[in-house]
């Protein structure tokens, strides 16, 4: 319910806001290559904006270190409602490989309510776009929780190993 | 001036349309790109090779009883790096070209269990790992269906049942002594023999 009215709520176009939470840099390249003409994230009326006021989307990349935590929720309370959280790269999806270092608190999940997740280091162009087409509801979602429990094929009754010498002869 | 945007014209129109029509027509990735690494759970034996070298450090590994091995993968957190698609000695993980990962719930569709059978030592009923490391590269897996050749692998030879070793008299005698006692009391003589 509340994810149709989302979808209906944001089928024209995202302006985005872009932030950097922490991040090596590499997940910024990439999302600025989606901007350019080749990959052309215009066309679906993206728009990179100057001022979280007039944004649609926060756009984050990297591991939220501690130093930026009050600003990024300060950050998120200027984005006019309704509003989407965007985690872009493996750091702003989980926390990527610095998720126990001691200046991070994890990944953006940990001080935002993040609606879309685009893993990757750094995501490929055409994985944030696939994302941002998501967001827009253009394309479906690719992974499913459907293998999220896999056991080998074997028979249903495990060979119990049990050690024939334990009882007397 | 007016030349100059004359000239840029010209270029643009010569370019002609470079945009890709991405989400609309599919675009594989290049050669030897690293997607989301797949795991081929019949042929992963559980050593936990890749659990050593994953710098994001999200395959975790439990014992859930004494067979069964559990392996967690947090792949939300996954950099694609394929260390651990190279360390793997049974070529069980391959990285795939899937790059579309988007998900709304990263936590639940990103998440890959896989359970593995171990085996266990005849004896004493643990997993064990083999004493050198040249004996470990000789196993040739923990795996179920080689449950009868590495079953007798245990590094606590005076521990195996005494039926697979070499019919000695004098130590079956001795193995017998032992029977009642509880395998820690054994453990606990064995190292005290060494
Ligand atoms: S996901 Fe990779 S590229 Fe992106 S910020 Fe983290 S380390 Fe850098
Ligand atoms: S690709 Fe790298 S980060 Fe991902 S599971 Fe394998 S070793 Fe870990
Ligand atoms: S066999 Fe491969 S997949 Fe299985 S634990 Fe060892 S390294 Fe990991």
């Amino acid at each position: 319910m509340l994810k149709k009215l989302c979808k209906k709520a944001f089928f024209k176009s995202l302006w985005i806001y872009h932030t950097n939470t922490g991040a090596c840099n590499g997940c910024d390249i990439e999302l600025i290559d989606v901007l350019t003409p080749y990959y052309d994230a215009e066309r679906f009326g993206m728009k990179l904006v100057g001022s979280p006021r007039h944004a649609d989307v926060l756009v984050c990349c990297g591991p939220v270190t501690r130093q930026v935590v009050p600003a990024l929720k300060r950050l998120y309370e200027a984005v006019p409602d309704p509003k989407l959280v965007i985690a872009v790269g493996s750091c702003a999806s989980g926390g990527g490989i610095w998720y126990d270092s001691y200046n991070i608190v994890g990944g953006v999940d940990v001080v935002l309510p993040v609606d879309y997740y685009i893993p990757g280091c750094p995501p490929r162009p055409e994985a944030i776009l696939h994302g941002v087409a998501m967001a827009l509801g253009l394309v479906e979602k690719q992974v499913e929780a459907e293998g999220l429990r896999q056991l080998p094929d074997r028979p249903e009754t495990v060979p119990m190993d049990v050690p024939e010498h334990r009882g007397r002869k | 001036m007016l030349l100059s945007k004359l000239r840029q014209a010209l270029i643009c129109l010569l370019a002609g349309k470079v945009t890709l029509s991405y989400p609309a027509k599919p675009r594989p990735p290049e050669e030897g790109f690293r997607g989301y690494p797949e795991v081929d759970v019949n042929k992963c034996i559980g050593c936990g090779a890749c659990a050593a070298v994953c710098p994001a450090r999200l395959i975790k590994i439990e014992d859930v009883d004494q067979t069964t091995r559990r392996m967690t993968r947090l792949l939300e957190r996954c950099v694609f790096c394929g260390r651990c698609a190279e360390v793997c000695p049974e070529d069980a993980i391959t990285m795939s070209k899937q790059f579309e990962l988007t998900s709304d719930q990263a936590r639940q569709d990103l998440t890959h269990v896989c359970e593995v059978f171990m085996a266990t030592c005849k004896r004493c009923g643990r997993c064990y790992e083999p004493a050198t490391p040249l004996d470990r590269i000789m196993e040739p897996g923990f795996r179920h269906d080689q449950i009868d050749r590495g079953g007798d692998r245990c590094p606590y030879p005076e521990l195996r049942a005494p039926d697979s070793e070499s019919p000695s008299t004098d130590e079956h005698d001795e193995h017998d002594e032992h029977l009642d006692e509880p395998v820690s009391a054994q453990v606990a003589q064995v190292v005290e023999a060494k």
